[in-house]
């Protein structure tokens, strides 16, 4: 069985794909994973989903090139400083985005 | 040298050379999986040995790379079992689930001895073992389960029986026995065991290997 294993590196971070292990059953892919994704403190918490567990898509038609949905080349910094502005908590802004 | 010191350096001669015998099968384990689990294993028993000779060193005055690789082949103290070059999977299994069970008694005894320093040393190796453990465990249950792996797997555990019982002392092994007779179904032969003290000629071969880069640098080199 293959085993993709997800892995999070500290507590309250998103788990990400880390690769995968083979293993015969979930036993063995559990003290695989925890040796090969583990051994190095480099995870705090793993998931094995057995691949066929994972439902994949991979079609995205876009017959009509609607590019218009895209967000490429959108620029939201403008507005988000506006409605700050209206809302009266641009000193408030995140990250110095309020310069 | 305290009976203390002695035991320490028993167990960590027992880890260092298991670890080395497990290491053989880096790069050639049955699959890529196992070859990771398998070299993370024998690193962590490595690891073990380490910090017990750290702490024999104390006593002693010297340092753990010293009693590591700088004793005659005749001065290491480890169990015959752990010597052995047994570079076929059903036994590398059948000694890797011996020795940690054996491992698992003598650990829990360590566990509850009276030097708060070898208690507190036991039970963190304890809470490594214990995967070492889970991985043995469930190789067993693996080999059991069909007729092959349990005709391969049962011939070496009679093959290592008695060097398992050696791993322990006298008053520990019954509980060794009940344990594998009770995991395998059957009674296992009432053998003599080989005990510790006992150097079996593949000890001087690994000794050779494991020390070849120490002896080759002058003392005292840094790495």
């Amino acid at each position: 069985m293959i085993f993709e294993v997800f892995r999070q590196e500290r507590k309250g971070q998103p788990f990400q794909h880390a690769g995968t292990v083979t293993a015969p059953d979930e036993r063995f892919a559990e003290i695989y994973a925890r040796e090969q994704y583990g051994r190095r403190q480099e995870s705090v918490a793993l998931w094995l989903v057995p691949r066929d567990a994972v439902s994949e898509i991979e079609e995205f038609p876009d017959e009509f090139e609607m590019k218009y949905r895209r967000v490429d080349g959108y620029s939201i910094k403008a507005r988000l400083r506006e409605a700050r502005e209206r809302a009266g908590t641009l000193e408030l802004a995140p990250g110095g985005e309020a310069e | 040298m305290s009976d203390r010191t002695d035991l320490l350096l028993a167990i960590a001669d027992d880890e260092l050379f298991l670890g080395w015998r497990n290491s053989e099968w880096t790069g050639i384990a049955p699959f890529l999986e196992e070859d990771v689990a398998f070299s993370s294993i024998a690193q962590n028993e490595i690891g073990h040995a380490r910090a017990l000779y750290e702490v024999a060193a104390a006593e002693l005055g010297t340092t753990a790379d010293e009693l590591a690789f700088d004793r005659k082949p005749d001065e290491y103290r480890c169990a015959p079992l752990v010597q052995l070059r047994r570079l076929e999977w059903a036994r590398t299994i059948a000694r890797h689930w011996l020795y940690e069970t054996a491992d698992e008694i003598r650990l829990a005894a360590l566990k509850s001895s009276s030097d708060p320093e070898v208690a507190g040393i036991a039970a963190k190796m304890d809470r490594e073992e214990a995967y070492h453990r889970m991985h043995a465990e469930m190789w067993i249950d693996r080999l059991l389960s069909s007729e092959e792996g349990r005709r391969r797997l049962e011939e070496a555990v009679d093959e290592l029986w008695p060097y398992a019982l050696g791993v322990l002392d006298h008053d520990l092994r019954p509980e060794l026995r009940r344990r594998a007779e009770e995991r395998l179904g059957r009674e296992l032969p009432d053998v003599e065991p080989v005990s510790r003290g006992v150097h079996e000629a593949e000890l001087a071969q690994l000794w050779e290997e494991m020390t070849v880069v120490r002896r080759s640098a002058p003392a005292g080199a840094q790495w």
